[in-house]
């Protein structure tokens, strides 16, 4: 658990020192700080009973979750948000545990945990969707590809899959130094690797070692615009200038489908999923208010500036 | 009054004599403390640990959700040949600069150098990792006609970059420690300085500029962000020095973050620092033993 300070506690002493320095008083000298200086320092200190929400699961949603967490203890400032990640399983097991508040899942839940909630705690499941994840595959620039089918995705990322050249894949990227696909990958804990793997090598398959593993969903991004051969994936936010989106088939044939917000909520861009946050029965006032802002345009907001697809407009 | 003054003093004397003692020892109980705890965390797994496959295996697959491969012989070698790739740069030039400032170059140009020198080993190491990323990637891709700009080759040139500082500044102490005589005499018998620095200087300061060089290695195998960002963070047996890799530091790096607490991920990667440890206690055991050879000879 990260406890989050309240900012004022902080600074209360740092101000009451500074107010001292600033009057010529030593902090911690023999001589006490004038009265008014330390009244004034004192004031916004008093104590505020906080309330907190505990917010486990997803690493994918985790910099999401921190995110809006931050951005709500300017909204409200009698509620502290604690947010941990952990996977979206870690989150559903605290939940019906009664551990924490809120479980944020990139998955929707299982049948096997409502039934858990149901039999420990005698509560529903309360499902909110809050957006959606897309994920986009960047090549260079340059390169003359503009689709990609998953079969092809999956030859070229999975253990033991044929395609490795860009000539297998029927073209000849300009400015490339020979023909190597090189695999730009994720590191092996974060939510977007397993999500990939998921979608596209296959549960159980493995990725074909020797990809260039980042540690970073910008990092991906950034490479991909430095090293003409590279193809990799990560979030539909990181995309700029210097690399170009596939547009993505769901079999060799069918037309591509390019990443965008649309495409993503009509379900016919295929590696996009849905994110949800799961409560144990009706949240109590604080938790309830906490989600209709997060469903709310400021919350949405926050979903579009970290990366991920935001809900449609209704 | 005297004898009080007397007391006194023994006592100051002694309470400054415990302190420094203490001094001494904790250095010795930090470096066991931390291999304990560091061990402590990674023990449980050695249990259900292959060692042989441990080390030589070169498949790194800890998050597979059908049978996970706890395999480092990739990431070992990742580490050792960024570590000898940036010494065969390093040390020419480590030593060669060294070799400059103290003994060819006059006093404006050695404050000059030595003042630049020390402030390259001010840079911080995330910053060499950008410049890797961002400068030198696409500038390698552009020279040497590779696929990849951040690969061994990256990663090596800022270890080098890094590790030059440290070698000037103790390569140069050691040269200093060689008393003048050695280069009267030397010069008196008629030898150029070239002579002089070949074959006097170099063979008198041999023990500090070993520990220079080892200090150096020390650097460039302790070292993080530049080469998590710069050599490409790739599980592979690189067939040349334009072949992206992956080192210990850096998996430790990259994945302990989000592992969950006591998981056998999690042990493993302590695990693989236990092995960092190992690997740079054989480096100054046998920097100690070469040393004291050299001593008695």
């Amino acid at each position: 658990m990260i406890p989050r300070l309240n900012p004022k506690t902080l600074l209360a002493p740092t101000v009451a020192c500074l107010a001292a320095a600033l009057m010529g008083v030593g902090c911690g000298g023999d001589s006490p700080p004038p009265a008014p200086a330390k009244g004034e320092a004192a004031a916004p200190a008093a104590p505020v009973k906080k309330k907190t929400i505990a917010n486990i699961g997803s690493d994918t949603m985790v910099n999401l979750a921190a995110a809006w967490a931050e951005a709500y203890g300017q909204v409200d400032k009698s509620v502290s948000v604690e947010v941990n990640g952990g996977g979206s399983g870690t989150g559903m097991a605290a939940l019906i545990n009664g551990t924490c508040d809120l479980a944020n899942s990139s998955r929707k839940i299982e049948e096997k945990e409502v039934a858990e909630l149901k039999t420990k705690m005698n509560k529903e499941a309360k499902e909110f969707m809050v957006g959606y994840d897309a994920l986009s595959i960047f090549v260079h620039k340059d390169s003359p590809l503009t689709e990609i089918s998953m079969d092809q995705l999956g030859e070229i990322y999975r253990d033991g899959g044929k395609i490795t050249k860009w000539s297998d894949l029927g073209v000849t990227v300009p400015g490339a130094k020979g023909d190597e696909i090189i695999r730009v990958s994720r590191q092996n804990n974060s939510g977007t690797y397993h999500y990939f793997k998921e979608a596209v090598v296959g549960k159980k398959s493995e990725f074909k070692l020797g990809s260039l593993d980042m540690n970073g969903s910008k990092d991906v991004v950034d490479l991909i615009s430095k090293t003409p051969n590279a193809i990799g994936y990560s979030g539909m936010g990181y995309a700029t200038a210097e690399v170009k989106q596939l547009k993505v088939s769901k079999k060799k044939g069918e037309p591509g489908i390019a990443p965008s917000i649309a495409t993503t909520l009509d379900k016919t861009y295929p590696i996009a999923r849905p994110m949800f946050v799961y409560t144990a029965g009706e949240p109590p006032e604080h938790v309830k208010k906490y989600i209709d802002w997060i469903l709310s345009d400021a919350g949405q907001k926050i979903i579009e500036t970290t990366g991920y697809v935001p809900l449609p407009k209704k | 009054m005297t004898s009080k003054r007397g007391t006194l003093d023994l006592l100051s004397e002694r309470a400054i004599e415990a302190l420094i003692r203490l001094c001494g020892i904790s250095a010795i109980l930090f470096v066991f403390g931390i291999f304990f705890f560091v061990f402590r965390e990674g023990a449980p797994f050695l249990r259900h640990l292959d060692l042989g496959e441990f080390l030589f295996s070169k498949s790194w697959i800890p998050t597979s959700q059908t049978v996970p491969k706890y395999g480092v012989g990739a990431l070992i070698v990742g580490s050792l040949s960024v570590t000898a790739v940036a010494m065969a740069i390093a040390v020419p030039f480590g030593l060669g600069a060294a070799v400059f400032i103290s003994e060819f170059c006059g006093r404006k140009t050695k404050e000059t150098l030595k003042i630049v020198i020390e402030l390259l080993a001010a840079i911080p190491s995330v910053v060499w990792g950008f410049v890797g990323l961002s400068v030198m990637s696409p500038l390698l891709i552009n020279t040497f006609h590779t696929p990849i700009g951040v690969n061994m080759l990256n990663g090596a040139l800022l270890l080098a970059l890094m590790s030059v500082p440290i070698m000037v500044s103790i390569g140069e102490d050691a040269l200093k420690a060689v008393p003048d005589s050695f280069r009267e005499a030397a010069i008196a018998l008629g030898a150029t300085r070239w002579q002089m620095v070949y074959r006097v200087l170099l063979p008198a300061s041999k023990n500090g500029l070993l520990a220079a060089v080892l200090l150096g290695v020390g650097r460039a195998i302790g070292e993080t962000m530049a080469v998590l960002m710069a050599t490409g963070h790739s599980v592979r047996i690189p067939t040349s020095i334009f072949d992206p890799v992956r080192t210990l530091t850096a998996t430790i790096a990259a994945e302990l973050g989000e592992t969950s607490k006591g998981s056998d991920h999690y042990q493993v990667l302590f695990l693989i620092g236990v092995l960092l440890f190992t690997i740079t206690f054989i480096v100054n055991l046998t920097a100690d033993l070469v040393v004291k050879g050299i001593r008695k000879q």
